[in-house]
């Protein structure tokens, strides 16, 4: 059946990312850090090392399993501080209007014309690499969409009467706003945090690759990459699997957040990423 | 005098399940040149994809299982695409239901009237806009040189329904489809297009297919009537008999769902009728039919 | 209409205002200066002196809202400042690397386009086919592959295994050096934009207007030329320009990987060394960019679209 093949694809991949990244000690034949050996740098794939080695000796397999932990936590993370930032904005923009309202849609407007890599570049420039940096940039520069999805979807409720409802039985605005307006609007979130995650481990690699992220010796599939590139006439494979990782890993959560998507609204059609 | 339209035993339906699940189980139909002919039925009974089938433009999951439909005694279905398309908007013609989106909201409604002409009589643009502005005013659109350059977001929906009508008639068809024409306009508006869909039509000697669920605009429009069900046609006859006589089951539920003037609904002794309080057996429905032949001779 | 332009153009005014608000409040913020910077490496000790006249030098010294103040007035003069590593002005140094940076994301926006409208549209109008199908996966896979690792492996197949093509850098800046990094570049928005046409012609394609016209007796090919084309290009317009905004800030990663000396390797650079008014410079001229384009977009739009100049 149609029944959501991205759905159950996407789900797969996801599933196999996290359990990876959860496994890692168990399913890691080496340590990803400690055990390097010059001896053994820029081994092919063999049996031992089923990615090779690289340019330290270290075993890709198992780097790569340790960076599942890297950008999984990226990803769910910055999209929590995400989610958080637009639903409450949104919501509260459209719930009580005036200048707030104008407020939220201003700043809004200005962080969509802030390319959201550019911005993150920004963050980290001032806060210094590593993960809490990462995590803090990706948090706080990827919110506009959700908070415009947030807010429309708030307007369309309250142009339904849920609220006038609501108040006449004498709840408070706090109250309305998670009782009522938050449960009826978190599809098109969820589908919006899925396909942020997506993009946020794309950004994750993309800023470890310009040096900007984790920093070596740490396994991130970005800083992976910088090395590979070095290595890559030599090495192709510390540049092919790392990669993989990250296509498989991004697409995973693309195809689970179409399929949510065609889930909850079978009308909304793929327009936006 | 021979039919201007022959249907005979239309049936059309899925054609992608091998199942052949019909929509349209039995429909037969003449229309006589210059007459207007109307079908109703509820919604759902097929009276919409009947009209698509004989304009020839069913989508892709539709199409025609079996039967006939004869214009001027050819064989529509036997056509081939590219003659089927030089029929379509020459001598058969079509008005839709929605006017706030049957129009191209990029174009304005000079240019895609003037379309009818340069397709079908070879005009240059220029010639052709010209022409369209008369159409314009023949359908008594005021202004119609200013109107000419409007796009169809400037007009409201019974302007907008006018230039159909316009469009439609552009080429002076020999029969015209007008498929729920009125439903989306205020009643003021609606009685309006309808007399100028009829007057039009009269004078251009075009015969009208009218579909509507509307039973008061089908007996001020039309001669004669064909009730739908289900996919069939249960009855037909002359409008006067079919309204003060009706034969089938289910026309008489059509007509007691009707309110009527002058009756007071909570205690009078007429009620409006739910029609599944008279029919107790749909499926019978279907079985019987009250065709009413043409008087030979007449029309 | 010319009031619809003059508005719209006007309106950039106010968001670029906040933008350079927001930037300097971030770099205001920055714990590390550049003189701190330059010992950061430990491999000289710390000069407290001569970090005391680099910070006066670059008036870092000064409060907070002095130094706003300044960078305020400068800026009403179109002046970004001073680059703290090269003691050249900011928007010089942008000058000399927005032509390689526009070249790089015209030529990627082309490809794109060339590539991802007629896919779209054939898509579109065989719906369930396998060429859907496969333009419906390609999408989806190019939206998630990560572009900085394509680019490696063209790199590594085409420069360095088929030795057709240079492997970096702007060398002479003919086409052969633009090839790798522009296609590199491109597959994200081609993607997107294949996705969008798509969607976007089948819309149309299921529009009243669209049945009305094929009851004109119009042939399909007139059809989609006189009435489905012009209404699928509003939405693809719209896309164009979203993506070519966006595009230099994917264009950072890309420039850094083929070492192509755009802005984009620019800010990355001053990123690492703590050159902050370039770096804020830079960020400026990339939103305005972005504003620019936006703007550009929603004009050619109300000339297609009778709809918008009323609003």
């Amino acid at each position: 059946m149609r029944f959501g093949f991205s759905f159950m694809l996407g789900a797969t991949l996801t599933g196999l990312v996290i359990l990876g990244g959860l496994l890692a000690p168990w399913l890691a034949h080496f340590d990803p850090v400690l055990d390097a050996d010059l001896m053994n740098a820029e081994l092919p794939p063999d049996w031992t090392y089923w990615f090779g080695t690289d340019a330290q000796g270290r075993d890709v397999y198992s780097r790569i399993l340790y960076g599942a932990q890297i950008s999984l936590t990226v990803g769910i993370v910055s999209q929590l501080i995400n989610t958080a930032i637009g639903v409450t904005l949104g919501m509260s923009g459209a719930y009580w209007g005036g200048w707030w309202d104008d407020l939220v849609n201003g700043l809004t407007n200005v962080m969509l014309a802030i390319p959201s890599l550019i911005f993150a570049l920004a963050v980290m420039a001032v806060l210094g690499p590593g993960l809490i940096s990462l995590l803090i940039a990706l948090g706080l520069t990827n919110w506009s969409w959700t908070c415009r999805i947030a807010r429309s979807s708030t307007l369309s409720l309250k142009s339904l009467g849920y609220v006038q409802a609501a108040q006449t039985l004498g709840y408070g605005d706090t109250r309305i706003m998670f009782t009522q307006i938050l449960p009826n609007i978190m599809g098109p979130v969820l589908v919006m945090a899925t396909l942020g995650m997506g993009s946020a481990v794309l950004s994750e690699a993309a800023l470890s690759f310009l040096g900007l992220g984790i920093q070596p010796p740490f396994p991130s599939w970005g800083s992976m990459l910088t090395d590979a590139r070095q290595l890559i006439q030599l090495a192709p494979w510390t540049a092919i699997f790392p990669g993989l990782a990250i296509f498989l890993a991004v697409l995973g959560f693309n195809l689970l957040g179409d399929g949510l998507r065609d889930i909850l609204d079978p009308h909304m059609r793929a327009r936006k990423s | 005098m021979t039919p201007l339209l022959e249907v005979r035993n239309l049936q059309l339906g899925l054609t992608r399940s091998g199942l052949g699940h019909a929509l349209i189980k039995d429909v037969s139909f003449d229309i006589m040149p210059g007459e207007t002919y109307g079908l109703v039925g509820e919604s759902g009974s097929g009276k919409s994809i009947t009209s698509l089938a004989i304009i020839g433009l069913l989508k892709k999951p539709l199409g025609i299982l079996g039967g006939q439909i004869n214009f001027r005694g050819q064989d529509l279905l036997a056509l081939s695409r590219r003659e089927m398309r030089s029929m379509r908007g020459r001598r058969i013609a079509m008005v839709f239901q929605e006017p706030m989106t049957a129009l191209n909201p990029l174009a304005t409604v000079g240019r895609q009237i003037a379309e009818m002409y340069v397709l079908h009589q070879g005009k240059g643009w220029q010639e052709a806009e010209r022409a369209a502005v008369d159409a314009l005013a023949s359908v008594r659109v005021p202004n119609p040189e200013r109107r000419a350059r409007d796009y169809p977001h400037q007009m409201s929906g019974g302007l907008r329904q006018r230039v159909m009508i316009a469009m439609a008639l552009a080429c002076k068809p020999d029969l015209l489809i007008a498929d729920e024409p009125t439903t989306a306009l205020d009643v003021t508006v609606q009685a309006e297009v309808l007399k100028l869909i009829k007057e039009l039509c009269a004078s251009l000697g075009t015969a009208v297919l009218f579909i509507s669920h509307d039973l008061g605009v089908i007996a001020e429009m039309c001669q004669r009537v064909g009730v739908m069900y289900d996919g069939c046609l249960v009855e037909e006859n002359e409008t006067a008999a079919l309204f003060a006589n009706p034969l089938h089951d289910y026309t008489k539920g059509l007509l007691g769902a009707l309110p009527r003037m002058g009756s007071r609904l909570e205690h009078g002794r007429r009620r409006l009728v739910d029609i599944d309080s008279v029919i107790k057996d749909r499926s019978v429905l279907t079985a019987t039919r009250f065709i009413v032949p043409r008087p030979s001779g007449a029309a | 209409m010319l009031r619809f332009v003059v508005r719209r153009i006007l309106q950039i005014i106010p968001t670029i205002a906040v933008v350079a608000l927001l930037i300097f409040v971030i770099f205001s913020v920055v714990p590390g200066t550049f003189a701190s910077s330059l010992f950061s490496d430990g491999k000289r000790a710390a000069d407290p002196q001569l970090m005391a006249r680099l910070n006066e030098q670059f008036g870092l010294d000064k409060p907070v809202h002095e130094r706003f103040a300044a960078y305020i007035s400068d800026l009403a003069r179109l002046d970004l400042g001073t680059s703290f590593r090269t003691r050249r002005p900011v928007l010089e140094l942008i000058n000399d690397r927005m032509w390689a940076s526009l070249q790089l994301a015209i030529a990627a926006m082309v490809f794109a386009i060339v590539i991802a409208v007629p896919l779209g549209f054939l898509a579109a109008l065989r719906p369930g086919s396998v060429l859907d199908s496969l333009t419906m996966v390609g999408a989806v896979s190019g939206l998630s592959l990560p572009q900085f690792w394509l680019g490696l492996l063209l790199m590594y197949v085409f420069a360095l295994k088929l030795n057709l093509l240079p492997s970096f850098g702007y060398g002479d800046g003919s086409l052969r050096h633009l090839i790798l990094p522009a296609v590199t570049l491109g597959v994200t928005p081609l993607a997107l934009l294949a996705r969008t046409t798509r969607a976007g012609v089948l819309d149309v394609l299921n529009a009243d207007f669209v049945r009305t016209a094929h009851s004109k007796g119009l042939s399909e090919a007139q059809v989609i030329r006189r009435h489905v084309a012009r209404n699928a290009l509003v939405l693809i317009i719209t896309t164009v320009g979203l993506l070519f905004g966006s595009l230099i800030g994917q264009a950072v990663v890309i420039e850094k990987l083929f070492a192509w000396p755009g802005i984009g390797s620019l800010l990355v650079d001053s990123v690492s060394m703590r050159d902050i008014p370039v770096v804020q410079g830079t960020i400026l001229v990339i939103v305005l960019w972005f504003l620019v384009i936006n703007t550009a977009v929603d004009v050619v739009y109300a000339f297609i679209d009778p709809r918008i100049k009323q609003g």
